[in-house]
């Protein structure tokens, strides 16, 4: 079995306790909810483009460890990109956590993940995927409705 | 009358009669503490079933040779076991289901839409599992009927103050014998006395208390009983509806098909007779056989035993808990185990549950994270989610111990 230690990174402890860019935007920012039906965790996203840039994001509700650690540090990696860009990061690091999706593209695996390549360990509790990638799919979202 | 139990089970030979107990993890033994969930396997229902298969299998009611004659009454032999088990007047007052949601929704669909109207009242609580909230919640879209919920008082029992009021023109009474996250044992009669005086339909919940106790549904009196086989020893893809008689006359098929007819034409069918017209399709028939043996097994024990067993367990948990972590430690429900059973739903050091379960498996304690399917509950308690340990037969102290000691390793890692 691996071991906890692949799992509970000091990154990753340091981000959930220490949330970067939690909180809310007012509007026009997007919000969204995002539910992890397994857990019952709950968050909500607030997401501000302009000119088909990030601008701002910030992430409020109660999740674990691993759902809290990796929406700070997906705000960290998204906040000032181009959606293009965002979108290509958001592919790649659904691919480190095994979830195949088409429409990844050769230049993704070129892209840093940062700190976030931290939460790779996720990938041997596979239970927990679902709380790694729960603000993740709500970005998703958010960026969709931004259209 | 039931196989007589002995006085004082020896607890550590049980332990040893389920071969995943036996089993051990990176060589360590597994702490099964999620037996609400689910429940372990003893030998003798594993032998049961696989005995079936090998030398006894045949469909039932449909074939004239000796074979099929056989599994037939194999089939009605564990119908008949848990009639017993339960005290029921007759074994045709059991009705086999594939688990106690299969048989809450027969209930809720069969005779919810025979019998409500628009606007007609049904009473639940607010400790009950999604499986006794959502299926009436499906008769508010498809008829327009009210829903009303019993409070809680402060330390999770139901709170019946206001109870004549709440059941003052309902139409149906439906609650759980005992919550799956609080532990709270239901004052099951005095509720179903209740339902009658207000001329409800009474249904009992019964999952959570018949693997734990004695059951006795003519004592009770309700109109139906619901619970599921893997949750009391047997296997999973088997539960039981119990109704009275005349309630199961009355009650319009759920499911058209085969076995539950007794004459099919091009225009129009008529139902075998109770309780065949209510399993339609070839049942869960190893699962029957495997369903009766574990309530020998469970009546080898004794229900009795099995209940004080788990009192004292539950007394031990607690007590344990709380030495060990004072405040740091809130144990849902209520302290006085006379009146809960051994369900633990606990909150540590604003440890999430997630991650309190995730450090419990590093020492193979398995319990239970989430919002074990009674979501309206845990907005009551303020949690999203919280760790839950269950006990039963075959867990002892060291199991506890075991969960008391994990704990202390979540506080390591997350430095609280
Ligand atoms: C109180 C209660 N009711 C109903 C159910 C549903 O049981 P099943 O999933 O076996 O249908 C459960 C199971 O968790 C339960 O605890």
């Amino acid at each position: 079995m691996p071991g906890l230690e692949d799992l509970y990174r000091e990154i990753i402890l340091d981000h959930y306790k220490n949330p970067r860019n939690r909180g809310e935007l007012p509007e026009p920012a997007i919000s969204v909810e995002g539910h992890n039906p397994l857990c019952g965790d709950e968050i909500t996203l607030y997401l501000d483009v302009a000119d088909d840039v990030v601008r701002d994001v910030k992430v409020s509700g109660q999740g674990c460890s691993i759902s809290q650690s990796s929406a700070s540090m997906m705000t960290q990696a998204v906040i000032g990109r181009s959606v293009t860009e965002v979108r290509a990061v958001i592919r790649r690091f659904k691919s480190m956590m095994a979830i195949e999706e088409d429409g990844l593209e050769a230049t993704d695996a070129e892209i840093s993940l940062g700190d976030l390549e931290a939460l790779q360990g996720v990938v041997k509790f596979p239970v927990r995927i679902k709380c790694a990638t729960l603000s993740w799919n709500t970005l998703i979202q958010a960026l969709d409705e931004a259209g | 009358m039931t196989p007589s139990a002995v006085a004082s089970p020896d607890w550590q030979r049980i332990r040893s009669d389920f071969p995943v107990l036996r089993r051990e993890i990176d060589g360590r033994p597994i702490v099964y503490l999620d037996s609400a969930n689910t429940s372990q396997k003893p030998e003798s229902v594993i032998d049961a079933m696989a005995s079936f298969m090998r030398e006894g299998y045949a469909p039932i009611n449909r074939s004239a040779y000796r074979l099929a004659a056989a599994a037939t009454d194999a089939y009605e032999g564990a119908r008949s076991k848990v009639a017993r088990f339960i005290n029921a007047a007759r074994p045709e007052e059991v009705v086999f289901t594939r688990n106690a949601t299969e048989a809450l929704n027969m209930v809720a669909q069969s005779w919810g839409r025979k019998n409500l109207r628009p606007g007609d009242a049904v009473v639940l609580s607010h400790m009950e599992h999604h499986a006794n909230i959502v299926p009436w919640q499906m008769l508010v879209d498809q008829i327009g009927i009210e829903l009303r919920f019993i409070p809680l008082t402060d330390d999770g029992l139901l709170d019946l103050d206001g109870l004549s009021a709440l059941l003052d023109g309902a139409r149906v009474l439906s609650v759980t014998a005992m919550s799956n996250v609080l532990g709270t044992i239901n004052p099951v009669e005095r509720l179903v006395a209740a339902g009658r005086a207000a001329d409800c339909m009474v249904m009992i919940d019964a999952c959570q208390s018949v693997p734990h106790g004695i059951t006795d549904v003519q004592a009770w009196g309700a109109d139906f009983v619901a619970f599921s086989g893997h949750k009391m020893l047997g296997p999973s893809g088997i539960g039981v509806l119990w109704g009275s008689s005349e309630q199961l006359e009355l009650l319009p098929p759920f499911l058209g098909g085969g076995n539950m007819i007794d004459d099919v034409r091009l225009d129009g069918f008529t139902c075998a007779p109770v309780p065949a017209k209510f399993e339609a399709g070839t049942p869960a028939i190893v699962e029957a056989v495997g369903l009766g043996a574990a309530v020998d097994y469970l009546e080898s024990v004794g229900m009795a035993n099995i209940r004080r067993h788990e009192m004292g367990l539950t007394r031990y948990a607690i007590d344990s808990l709380r030495a060990r972590y004072g405040d740091d430690v809130v144990i849902h429900g209520t302290d006085n185990v006379e009146l809960r059973g051994g369900v633990l739903s606990i909150a540590f050091r604003d440890i999430h549950p997630h991650d309190l379960s995730q450090v419990l498996d590093e020492s193979n304690v398995c319990v239970r994270a989430g919002h074990h399917c009674a979501k309206p509950l845990m907005r009551l308690l303020g949690a999203n989610a919280t760790v839950r340990a269950s006990l039963y037969l075959y867990n002892d102290r060291s199991d506890v111990d075991a969960l008391v000691e994990g704990l202390d390793g979540a506080s390591d890692i997350f430095g609280l």
